[in-house]
């Protein structure tokens, strides 16, 4: 075991665990934002919204993200190029990164399994707390916002930690398509220094620490809600 | 607009000009490779249970840190190292012994740390299912005089299965994709097949497309599986709403 590497590597390193983390928070945050429609389509949408909702869930939860990422990074980016004037336009550099795809395909699979996560959290909302809503003359709308919705994601709370932790732990797989995160960095110094072991045992600490902080942060966010016992 | 249809038609052929053969290959050995884990998992998963539960300190301790360690780190992560660590301890071994160094089949390496894996999320699985179980029922094989291979075999196994059933189905279900990482260590299952056909024609929409569709339709085809499955061990069983 030789860790000599670590005080060359180290911005690399920090680099890396930025775009981990980058990663990781575009896709649950905009990921949650789609969930949140998705889970609304299928609870409480007409006939093809549900369709198609349904549909979409079963889509990004019944394939690899792997191949949603590829399908994505290579197919999806192969025929972009073919768009007339894209090449020119402003998005161009980011669409040619591998972290734009990478980041679109995170989002849209996290979506497809939170969206699960609070359908079931939306239909275990007590119905007498809905009713009395709807009793005091609530819209559909102000009900859904201030009962509904924040009663659906409170009892889905330890549910979304455990889901944002497997989201960090399926980050790695965008160093298949040139992003240089954390995962990325143990392999570029297994290139340079032919050390195996110790570069993928630093990182695991890093992801390690990370999940520590994930837990800490949600534990914290739920101990806000009030809840009467 | 039919000359193009032709053209991915001719792209899927299950014949070589076409690639549908080397897709069909490939999930194939996906399956092969995730049945193999999973029963693998199945084997350590209850090995791991029943040791959990047995009351052995030192025992479950060790189990513990399997569990904590293996759920705790990125899959790709674990792939990764524990394909390299496996292929060179074993290779160590045999210099140790002065044996000659084998070469290991990627098949053999794909479902031994996949295996080993899911011999981690079997085991909570597996240990929550035992505990759902009713003392009295245990307790009543033993005042029966069933001794503990019997008693596991008559009246554990049945009972814990319908407890089981639901996570060792997810189980199955992230195995199946989690395969798909072993692309990244270069072994040529679904994945793979799909990237080399995509790279030698250029047509990587299509192909992506379709092994994401034959994912699909593994999982699809499980689901039917283990609900046949869910129908049997619950017979007998009063149904709830």
């Amino acid at each position: 075991m030789s860790f000599t590497w670590i005080s060359s590597y180290w911005p690399l390193l920090l680099t890396g665990a930025w775009q981990t983390v980058a990663l990781l928070v575009i896709s649950v945050v905009f990921g949650f934002i789609i969930a949140i429609g998705l889970a609304f389509a299928q609870v409480s949408g007409g006939r093809l919204t549900r369709l198609l909702a349904r549909g979409y869930c079963t889509f990004f939860r019944g394939t690899p993200l792997l191949i949603q990422l590829w399908l994505l990074y290579y197919g999806v980016g192969s025929l972009l190029p073919m768009v007339p004037g894209i090449r020119q336009s402003l998005f161009w550099p980011i669409l040619r990164e591998g972290f734009f795809f990478a980041a679109v395909s995170f989002t849209l699979n996290y979506a497809a399994y939170e969206a699960e996560v609070l359908r079931g959290a939306l239909l275990a909302v007590p119905k007498g707390e809905l009713e009395a809503g709807r009793a005091f003359g609530l819209s559909p709308w102000k009900l859904t916002r201030r009962i509904w919705l924040p009663r659906a994601i409170r009892i889905a709370l330890p549910t979304i930690a455990g889901e944002i932790v497997m989201q960090l732990k399926a980050t790695p797989l965008a160093f298949t398509v040139t992003v240089m995160d954390l995962y990325a960095v143990a392999n570029k110094v297994r290139q340079d220094t032919l050390l195996v072991y110790e570069p993928l045992l630093v990182v695991t600490l890093f992801y390690l620490a990370l999940t520590a902080v994930i837990a800490r942060v949600l534990r914290g966010l739920e101990a806000q809600v009030p809840v009467r016992r | 607009m039919a000359t193009a249809q032709q053209g991915i038609l001719d792209l899927l052929a299950p014949y070589p000009p076409g690639w549908g053969g080397v897709l069909l290959t490939g999930a194939v050995s996906t399956v092969a490779i995730s049945a193999c884990a999973f029963a693998i998992g199945l084997l350590l998963g209850t090995g791991g249970a029943l040791g959990k539960l047995s009351g052995n300190r030192a025992l479950r301790l060790m189990l513990d840190l399997y569990t904590t360690l293996i759920r705790a780190v990125p899959e790709l992560i674990l792939i990764v190292g524990l394909y390299y660590a496996g292929t060179d301890g074993l290779n160590r071994l045999l210099a140790a012994l002065e044996l000659p160094p084998v070469n290991v089949n990627g098949f053999v390496a794909a479902v031994a740390v996949l295996g080993f894996v899911q011999g981690a999320y079997m085991t909570e699985v597996l240990r929550g299912a035992i505990l759902a179980i009713p003392t009295g029922q245990i307790e009543a094989a033993k005042a029966f005089g069933m001794g503990p291979v019997l008693r596991f075999r008559r009246v554990l196994l049945p009972a814990l299965l319908p407890n089981a059933l639901p996570g060792l189905a997810n189980l199955w279900m992230s195995v199946t994709k989690d395969s798909a990482l072993v692309a990244v260590v270069g072994y040529q299952e679904l994945a793979l097949a799909t990237r080399l056909a995509g790279a030698s024609t250029k047509h990587y929409f299509i192909f992506f497309l379709a092994s994401a569709l034959l994912y699909l339709a593994i999982t699809l085809a499980s689901n039917v599986v283990f609900k046949l499955i869910e129908g049997r061990v619950r017979r007998g069983q009063p149904r709830l709403a």
